[in-house]
């Protein structure tokens, strides 16, 4: 028989490893991973066989290219899937009654979450490795290893914005009550950061002649604008093509460009998720 | 072992449970009684941790509020409400749980055996019966050998062949060293499990007393249908009348108003002076 308990309540990172596993595992099982993750690499394999034969005409380097060609995707489907994946995962557990079995273990709420948000982030790099390593595939195919460095680098912002987006998710989905409102409330965030968010932006710097500064860092608050800055700035290692902004970004941060967009990611990837780890530890009943 | 004190929990303004003390001793067995809404599940959820409350929760010496992980670590729970995740299969789930638990995989596979799940292993726990739901929220809640047993309705989702196997068992369960707490609105279960019962109603204790008191305390009454032969109808009612009891004949035999605990008294009065008993009813 157990013994009487002496321990307090210290975080325990095998727990919440038990708890990432069962959630990956979970998402592998599930139709929408499939989904997103065979879509994602079946539409990166096209762009990159697209891609390819204009590097051959044009001279310019093959991975290059293909990381170009997978910008525009990355920034469209990835917010989609970690958010709405983020979204149902504490809703979803509310709602099904399984995350009082979880909280009926000797498990604090931190492990559950540090648990259930790792699990899922696996599940999302899975993805994101799986439409980039296809690419990378059909490119390396060709023997031409240019520009394999923005190739990974380009991977890298793709995992940060996917972090950002699913703590964004998780902080829908610990603030709803019900895992369909989480659901709707995560594709709106979808639709304003990747398509509302810009138009309008553009709309009101047009409408109150906004200054080229306060232009600049509205655009990259939005946290897939900074992910498409960065991924440009990778590529062709200017923001020249973005105009007036673009020529005050260089400008004002010159070298330190590049890290200042990175830091505004990775700002997005760990406030989202600890405001909604704080929430959820701070508990409310189940 | 199990010491609530002056536990309150509202939802707004509404107190579902209302100022409720009750301490357990190890090797004891109470039983939380009452109609739906009377606080039950509440009372069992605060002693998980899972739910914010006034007043003060201790098991084994710990502050339940504060050392919720800790506390858990010597209970088993078996929910009203048999949620589990449908998609893994029911040795998945034990060995997610014993995982939790930090239990070794011979645990496993000796719960499997006690509760009869053998058989049941690779299936998805979304395609279980009822009935096998149920004996896995037990297996569950029997994994870490608990200290503290706390049981919601552990027999709502079964028919009355498993339900008295579930009874047996869970009598089975009773050591010297565990406290079991259990939920029933079935009084008879509450008489077969508990040492002591708490009837609650609208968050509040009515009653604590041995189960065998707990019917005549609120006053529940059932009547008994006797059949007997024509002959013996009438001087069966006068039997029972002069023997205290509310009686009177009907087409087929006779009607005897009785305790809900007192049953067997009538029907040995009448096997006593040798009335032959053809068939018994309760009405309740």
């Amino acid at each position: 028989m157990t013994t009487v308990p002496t321990t307090t309540s210290r975080f325990e990172v095998g727990l919440a490893a038990a708890i990432a596993r069962k959630e990956l595992r979970d998402a592998v099982r599930g139709r929408w991973f499939w989904l997103y993750t065979v879509g994602f690499a079946a539409l990166a394999g096209v762009l990159a066989g697209v891609a390819l034969p204009g590097s051959v005409v044009s001279g310019t380097s093959s991975f290059g290219r293909t990381a170009a060609s997978l910008v525009s995707l990355v920034q469209i489907v990835l917010p989609l899937m970690a958010l709405t994946l983020g979204a149902q995962a504490i809703a979803g557990q509310v709602e099904r009654g399984t995350l009082r079995f979880l909280l009926s273990h000797p498990v604090s709420r931190s492990e559950v979450f540090v648990g259930t948000y790792l699990g899922l982030l696996t599940a999302t790099i899975t993805t994101v490795g799986a439409g980039f390593g296809v690419a990378a595939i059909m490119t390396g195919a060709r023997g031409s290893y240019a520009d394999v460095a923005v190739f990974v680098r380009i991977t890298v912002l793709a995992i940060v914005l996917a972090a950002a987006m699913l703590g964004l998710g998780m902080l829908i989905s610990v603030l709803s009550r019900r895992a369909a409102a989480a659901l709707g409330s995560a594709v709106f965030a979808w639709l304003l950061l990747v398509f509302v968010g810009d138009l309008g932006l553009m709309g009101t710097a047009v409408a109150t002649r906004m200054p080229v500064d306060v232009l600049f860092f509205s655009t990259i608050l939005n946290p897939v604008e900074a992910f498409r800055l960065a991924a440009l700035s990778a590529l062709t290692g200017s923001l020249d093509v973005l105009g007036p902004a673009g020529t005050y970004a260089i400008d004002r941060f010159g070298g330190t460009l590049d890290a200042l967009l990175f830091g505004m990611l990775a700002v997005w990837a760990v406030v989202p998720a600890a405001l909604s780890w704080r929430l959820f530890a701070r508990g409310r009943d189940v | 072992m199990i010491t609530i004190d002056h536990l309150t929990k509202r939802y707004r303004s509404v107190a579902v449970v209302d100022d409720v003390s009750l301490t357990v001793e190890p090797g004891e067995t109470v039983a939380l009684w009452g109609p739906n809404g009377a606080g039950k599940t509440t009372i069992v959820r605060s002693l998980l941790g899972l739910l914010s409350y006034e007043g003060s929760i201790t098991v084994a010496g710990l502050d339940v509020r504060d050392h919720g992980k800790a506390v858990r670590r010597i209970m088993g729970y078996v929910p009203q409400e048999l949620s589990f995740f449908d998609d893994l299969t029911v040795v998945e789930t034990l060995d997610f749980s014993a995982s939790l638990r930090r239990i070794a995989d011979e645990r496993v596979e000796a719960v499997i055996r006690l509760v009869g799940l053998d058989g049941h292993t690779g299936k998805r726990v979304g395609e279980l019966s009822g009935g096998l739901k149920q004996r896995l929220g037990i297996a569950l809640a029997l994994l870490p050998d608990p200290r503290v047993l706390l049981l919601d309705e552990p027999t709502s989702n079964l028919d009355a062949a498993s339900r008295e196997v579930a009874v047996r068992l869970l009598h089975d369960l009773q050591t010297p060293e565990r406290v079991m707490v259990v939920t029933s609105h079935h009084l008879e279960e509450v008489g077969m499990l508990a040492d002591r019962v708490v009837a609650l109603d609208d968050g509040r204790v009515l009653h604590e007393c041995p189960p065998a008191e707990l019917a005549d305390r609120l006053g529940l009454r059932a009547w008994l249908h006797v059949v007997l032969d024509p002959r013996h109808r009438d001087p069966a009612a006068a039997l029972l009348r002069s023997r205290g009891f509310e009686a009177r004949r009907n087409g087929f035999g006779v009607l005897v108003e009785v305790s809900a605990q007192g049953k067997g008294r009538a029907l040995g009065v009448l096997h006593d002076e040798g009335f032959a008993i053809e068939d018994v009813e309760v009405w309740r």
